[in-house]
């Protein structure tokens, strides 16, 4: 098996792939090129700007730090996934409420990385918000309205008000 | 940019693991990759082949046994964060565990891969060094036994050989008197360090005994501060003795591109005083 192209079988967003791979191809380079799911997105490709942010096995992780090959056997779950799914509708419809991207470009990640926080329940405060998101960049600087869109919706589903 | 072309190999043991190594002079073991992966996609590391550690059994996990802490190397940082076991037995590791990378590193990233990359802005080399831990590796001759004093060489440069494989790391479980300290200073949550310090001591009534200080990002490996050390062990704790303390620290700094050596210097007082006051509290 020691190749520089290998098979790899696994679920992406509920959907199993079969897909012949080089070793070097990064996760989320398969996903965009192999696959055509463009949601997730390559930012500086050394991990920290969590442009690439998605879900294998249920956790959050880098896009760019794990290899395709690494995902054999594992579910994947992408922005388009997770949108098409209804998990995030709120979180979306806030992020555009509350005015939470300007280009949009780390708004895949950031949603994905919000979701992996409110997911746990309860309503988190803003600092544990900013500490859970300081993975994720955003260079239109808009912070704090991010923080104020994943603070309402935690609130909104927790059963408070708006 | 894109790694260049590597083989891939998934090791089942050990042993092949080993074997492996022995093959391919400049094969690279992959593990939790947070690091690996990133210096690949930079190409600053072009090996010819990948050996990947994580379907090889019984190399995570978490035990509290016989007065120590034992830590798998292919224990997640987000499983030690939320271990019971970390959180009361090994306190310094659960206080440091939050500074580490983020929440999705913290998914992937391993407390075996962090000690063996040796990266001198790490937390946890420098928590080994605090608690007089030790690592487990096996290579061609078998299993041996590295203190974390010896175990720290230079700059990502350890005492693992060409075919050993870190498998474990140890630190001595906390008693009731154990104290520790913990604090960094980072532009954000996550990052790199500028400088960190982990600190261990056990209370003595008002005093405090074995201080073991271990600053990070300070130079080529976590660095010891002993003068301070002893001065903070030498009676009991108060303004002017956290002064000689702070006085008394002896770290070599030079300018580098984000700090100059006088900032580092300050900011070293600056967290040592902060952690002499996390070892002052009673535990909890």
């Amino acid at each position: 098996m020691s190749d520089r192209t290998l098979d790899i079988s696994l679920t992406v967003n509920g959907e199993p792939v079969h897909e012949r791979v080089e070793a070097r191809k990064t996760l989320v380079d398969f996903l965009r090129e192999d696959l055509s799911l463009t949601g997730s997105h390559v930012g500086c490709e050394h991990g920290v700007c969590g442009a690439c942010t998605v879900r294998v096995n249920g956790e959050i992780v880098r896009g760019c730090l794990m290899l395709a090959v690494q995902c054999d056997g594992a579910k994947v779950e992408t922005i388009e996934g997770i949108s098409d799914s209804g998990e995030v509708t709120d979180l979306q419809t806030t992020f555009e409420q509350r005015n939470a991207l300007q280009c949009g470009y780390c708004t895949p990640g950031m949603i994905v990385a919000a979701q992996d926080l409110l997911k746990r329940g309860g309503v988190p405060s803003r600092d544990e918000i900013r500490e859970h998101l300081s993975g994720n960049y955003c260079r239109c600087t808009g912070y704090h309205a991010i923080v104020d869109a994943v603070e309402a919706v935690a609130q909104t589903r927790a059963g408070g008000k708006q | 940019m894109k790694p260049a072309p590597f083989a891939y190999r998934r090791a089942r043991s050990l042993e092949e693991t080993v074997a492996l190594l022995g093959e391919h002079t400049d094969a690279r073991l992959l593990a939790g990759g947070q690091s690996l992966i990133a210096t690949l996609n930079m190409r600053l590391s072009a090996p010819s082949l990948l050996i990947d550690i994580n379907a090889i059994g019984d190399l995570d996990g978490i035990a509290h046994k016989g007065g120590t802490v034992e830590i798998g190397a292919l224990t997640r940082h987000a499983q030690a964060e939320h271990s019971e076991t970390i959180a009361r037995h090994a306190p310094l590791i659960a206080r440091a565990m939050p500074y580490i990378g983020h929440a999705a590193i913290r998914n992937r990233g391993t407390l075996g891969g962090s000690i063996a990359f040796a990266d001198p802005a790490a937390e946890l080399p420098a928590c080994l060094l605090a608690l007089d831990g030790e690592v487990d590796a096996t290579g061609p001759q078998g299993k041996r036994t590295i203190k974390a004093g010896d175990f720290f060489k230079g700059l990502f440069e350890t005492a693992l050989g060409p075919q050993d494989v870190l498998t474990a790391i140890r630190v001595p479980a906390a008693t009731v008197d154990t104290r520790v300290g913990f604090a960094e200073l980072a532009r954000r949550h996550g990052d790199y360090a500028i400088i960190g310090l982990a600190a261990s001591a056990r209370a003595a009534g008002k005093r405090l005994a074995d201080v073991r200080l271990s600053f990070f990002g300070v130079g080529s490996t976590p660095v010891r501060a002993r003068l301070a050390e002893a001065a903070l062990s030498a009676g009991a704790i108060d303004a002017k003795r956290l002064d000689a303390a702070v006085a008394a620290l002896d770290l070599d700094q030079h300018d580098d591109a984000q700090t100059t050596a006088a900032a580092k210097v300050h900011l070293a007082g600056v967290l040592l005083r902060r952690v002499a006051k996390q070892l002052l509290e009673a535990r909890t």
